[in-house]
């Protein structure tokens, strides 16, 4: 396994940990799907299996997270540190856009619940926005 | 910091996605590079320089007013 790698190229190794990425990202979903709607729809009142479909997701998760590391890592410098610029500013947002989200909620100054699904649609809307506006400043 | 890439990889009559291939990065971080939004770091200094034959200092001159 170690000499296949070594014999690939450059932009092979990307391409290939890219292509594991995506996989490890699609397989997140689908365990995510299945955490959500198992209960309601596959196996209502099973509490065991519901525990079970959690873990898988968690395990999966981390498997992805796992595999986006070692994209990064295969990277070259500028997209290394785009996908950094990017992933700052995403947190940046989350921590401040999340904060005072949370505030305006307890504060009663939106009239619904603060969902943690809009905070990651904020934090997915940055990092896109900022991958867009890091490939655009070095091009 | 400017740079001589340009103009070497002109001479040996290269294109950007062929030294991006021998430097083993991106064809946009050879483009970065050459129109100086983005200074490599000193490995990747290192293995253009080889590339070409030539120094560091050959290659990639130091600007005081890059530092801001």
């Amino acid at each position: 396994m170690k000499t296949q790698m070594e014999t690939r190229t450059w932009a092979e190794r990307v391409s290939h940990s890219s292509l594991r990425l995506g996989i490890w990202t699609l397989l997140w979903l689908i365990t995510l799907a299945l955490a959500t709607f198992g209960p309601l729809f596959l196996w209502p009142g099973q509490k065991a299996i519901s525990g079970i479909a959690v873990v898988i997701n968690l395990a999966v998760g981390i498997g992805m997270i796992l595999a986006h590391i070692r994209n990064l890592k295969n990277q070259d410098e500028l997209q290394q540190k785009i996908q950094i610029d990017a992933m700052a500013l995403s947190l940046g947002a989350a921590v401040i856009g999340g904060i005072s989200y949370s505030l305006l909620d307890i504060t009663h100054l939106i009239g619904f619940d603060a969902e943690i699904s809009h905070l990651v649609i904020l934090i997915t809307l940055t990092y896109v926005l900022a991958i867009s506006a890091g490939k655009r400043r070095y091009r | 910091m400017k740079n001589r890439l340009k103009v070497l990889r002109a001479e040996r009559d290269w294109t950007q996605a062929q030294l991006a291939e021998a430097l083993e990065v991106s064809r946009q971080t050879i483009n970065a590079i050459e129109k100086g939004k983005f200074d490599p770091s000193l490995p990747l200094a290192f293995k253009a320089a080889r590339l070409f034959g030539l120094t560091i200092e050959e290659l990639f001159q130091y600007e005081s007013a890059s530092m801001s």
